[in-house]
């Protein structure tokens, strides 16, 4: 693996949900400007450590996070950090697509209003129509800018939800499979986003397909049952997996 | 007589039952498998032969015998009836059906004496009729439904069919029953617009029905009555109440759904609910003391301490009162609305970066607001319908005003009004009340119409 700097990371990263643990002690790194894929049989806490790194478990009473993950060598958790500005940093996209019924103007806008990122209309136009075009979505929606997000296809709607999360230029986005509810049509076009913002942003990339994670990631993380199990640049990974684990999981033997 | 057939017919389709049931565990030798249904459904479905043909015959026979005896005695004794009036015709045979029936009469005469005779008589032929059908119909029944009892017959199918007989039957009765109500108030109501005109009733300013005299006079009235029936006071009387117990609801109901679904804790949920229920159960009468023993004076109160004059009656009391009346009812349509947004797209909002009043005003509550509409739609129509706050608090005098510190009425309190006391019952003033109705009819259910639509546009928006 390459020497690249390191984004975020997490050491002895430990969650409960109640009385019951979902992580064990994870420590990971996610480097920056690449891609990184988080693979594992469902319920193994993929989404969990995802979303403790934007807090987003916050919003769930139960949930109990500790450890520590950092943001630029910078402790999320801590007292002095501000939630909201670090999920502006830290943008998500969801597994299922979710618009708000808005217009995909509004959608997009949505972010830079709360933040107060731009300074009267022209501005604001100005950010909605370039991470549309980050998106790819632009040319497809120009013409309805103010019709409803949700009269997409599943597809766009994906790709409105990660043009909405460019919107306030975040550092890192988190996607939770972002592709599970698209056809592979929409899906091929979403990767090939994901590769192009790569450039820009630091991607951490949930996937239950593993020729998913080999095409679009350069770093793979594989977690089964809460703990961490192996973590390798994807290459090495799905050609010299080192944990019999990883070798079942990516052969398809693992259930 | 039909009590005890009706009680008979029960313990015989439990006997039925059992003994559908003993067969068809019988003919299958107590291998129920190779039966087509479990033998409950047998025995369900012989008791059913047994006893509901009979029950239905009962039912019908109850209901018409009463009036077919009374015309075989009227088509009897038509010669010595047919010198009086009607009025009179019906009071003989009543005094006559209660000397056959055992009830006080006031004086009697030959007449109703045979009278009753022939009702006594026809009573209890008609009743050894009915048990005659009634035991012939069991009979023909369990031995129709005990020759089915087959391995392969299709008992659990037969059930199912009847089932769905009895929940359609049911559901038949209340439609009708709605149907029936609704046109009893539009015939009744035009009665009351062939006497008074639509549009003067509809439009005219002054409502002082108890200034209508009828009967003694003759068509000159029906000048008088254009004058004396206009409904605007009532229904700006009602608007008034409405608007003032929306504004007071609306509000609070709102904000406490948005706490409760949004950031009350679990176990706060837990008990507020069902303490809301209980507050939507109290009876409104209650609420009526309430507005008129408290609410009432203290406004008076303040509104003296300040040098305004207020009626010890207002539209303000009862409009306050209604509207604490139905908060409970605007909180948990809103609060229902407010939790089908679904939490995917709060997390959306969350993981932009906003917090939780951002994502409530601008994502949440624009995503429900059909439905609040909705739920306000249908509070309103619950207002316009409430009479009991608004006879204790708000008086009855029909005043056309907007000024919230006055007495005014509103429609269901004129309803109550005139069909007190011993009226006509085609006097414009008992007539009126229909006419009133069938407007706060056609009110309240637009109102649910448009509540009910936009839910339903609501929920397809989410599906
Ligand atoms: N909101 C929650 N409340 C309680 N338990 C949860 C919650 N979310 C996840 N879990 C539990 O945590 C474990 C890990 O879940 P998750 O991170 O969603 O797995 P994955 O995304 O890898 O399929 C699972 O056992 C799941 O049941
Ligand atoms: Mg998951």
């Amino acid at each position: 693996m390459e020497q690249t700097e390191i984004k975020m990371s997490g050491k002895d990263v430990s969650v409960s949900y109640g009385e019951k643990q979902a992580l064990f002690d994870v420590n990971l790194d996610i480097p920056a400007k690449q891609v990184t894929a988080l693979i594992g049989p469902s319920g193994c806490g993929k989404s969990t450590f995802l979303r403790c790194l934007n807090r987003m478990n916050d919003t769930i009473d139960i949930c109990k996070v500790s450890g520590d993950i950092r943001l630029d060598n910078q402790d999320i958790y801590h007292r002095d950090i501000d939630v909201v500005e670090l999920r502006a940093r830290v943008g998500m996209v969801f597994q299922k697509p979710n618009p708000f019924p808005k217009s995909i103007f509004e959608n997009v806008g949505y972010g830079p209003k709360i933040h107060g990122l731009a300074n009267g209309k022209a501005e604001l136009e100005e950010i909605v129509v370039k991470s549309l075009q980050r998106a790819g979505l632009f040319e497809e929606v120009k013409d309805r800018l103010y019709e409803p997000g949700t009269g997409l296809s599943g597809g766009q709607q994906q790709r409105l939800c990660i043009a909405r999360a460019i919107a306030v230029s975040p550092e890192v986005i988190l996607m939770d499979e972002p592709c599970s509810a698209l056809d592979p049509i929409a899906t091929a076009k979403v990767e090939e986003l994901i590769d192009e913002l790569r450039e820009n942003y630091t991607i951490v990339i949930v996937t239950h397909s593993m020729q998913q994670a080999a095409r679009v990631s350069q770093q793979t993380a594989m977690f089964h049952l809460g703990y961490l199990v192996e973590v390798d640049d994807t290459d090495t990974m799905f050609t010299n997996p080192s944990d019999k684990k990883t070798q079942d999981y990516i052969t398809g033997r693992y259930g | 007589m039909a009590l005890y057939i009706l009680g008979a017919l029960l313990i015989i389709a439990s006997i039925a039952f059992v003994i559908g049931r003993t067969k068809a565990l019988a003919i299958c030798g107590n291998n129920v498998s190779s039966l087509h249904s479990r033998p409950i459904y047998h025995g369900a479905f012989l008791s059913i032969c047994a006893a509901v043909p009979s029950f239905i015959f009962i039912v019908a026979w109850t209901v018409f015998s009463g009036s077919v005896i009374n015309s075989i005695v009227k088509s009897r004794f038509a010669e010595q009836l047919s010198a009086m009036g009607l009025p009179q015709v019906e009071a003989v045979l009543r005094d006559a059906k209660a000397l056959a029936f055992g009830g006080l009469v006031g004086f009697k005469d030959d007449l109703k004496v045979s009278a009753s005779e022939a009702y006594s008589s026809l009573q209890s032929t008609s009743d050894l009729l009915l048990l005659a059908c009634v035991v012939l119909l069991v009979v023909i029944g369990s031995v129709y439904g005990f020759k089915q009892i087959t391995p392969a017959f299709r008992t659990r199918h037969r059930v199912e069919k009847f089932v769905l007989a009895l929940l359609a039957a049911c559901s038949l009765v209340a439609i009708l029953t709605t149907v029936g109500i609704i046109l009893s108030l539009i015939f009744e109501s035009i009665r009351f617009f062939e006497k008074v005109p639509f549009f003067d009733f509809l439009f005219g300013y002054h409502w002082s029905p108890q200034n209508a005299f009828e009967g003694a006079g003759g068509t000159s009235l029906s000048d008088d009555n254009s004058r004396i029936f206009g409904a605007i006071p009532l229904f700006t009387g009602t608007f008034l109440i409405t608007f003032i117990a929306i504004a007071v609801a609306a509000p609070f109901g709102l904000m406490s759904a948005i706490y409760m679904s949004d950031y009350a804790s679990l176990k706060f949920r837990a008990y507020a609910k069902p303490a809301l229920e209980v507050l939507a159960g109290i009876p409104t009468v209650a609420y009526g003391f309430f507005a008129a023993l408290t609410i009432a004076p203290a406004i008076r109160g303040w509104g003296e301490a300040i040098g305004l004059s207020v009626s010890s009656e207002s539209a303000l009391a009862a409009g306050l009162v209604m509207g604490i009346m139905i908060i409970p009812f605007v909180l948990s349509l809103s609060d229902d609305v407010i939790n089908a947004v679904p939490q995917s797209l709060r997390d959306g909002s969350y993981a932009m970066g906003a917090t939780k009043s951002e994502t409530i005003r601008k994502v949440v509550l624009p995503a429900a607001l059909p439905g609040i509409v909705a739920a306000l739609l249908l509070a309103i129509s619950r207002a316009v319908g409430e009479t009991m706050i608004v006879v204790m608090a708000a008086g009855l005098a029909a005043n056309l005003t907007i000024n919230p510190l006055e007495a005014v009425t509103t429609v269901t309190v004129q309803i109550v009004t005139l069909l007190q006391g011993d009226q006509e019952f085609d006097s414009a003033k008992t007539l009126a009340a229909f006419a009133l109705g069938l407007v706060l009819f056609v009110i309240t259910l637009c109102l649910n119409i448009i509540a009910l639509r936009v839910v339903q546009k609501y929920r397809e928006q989410y599906d």
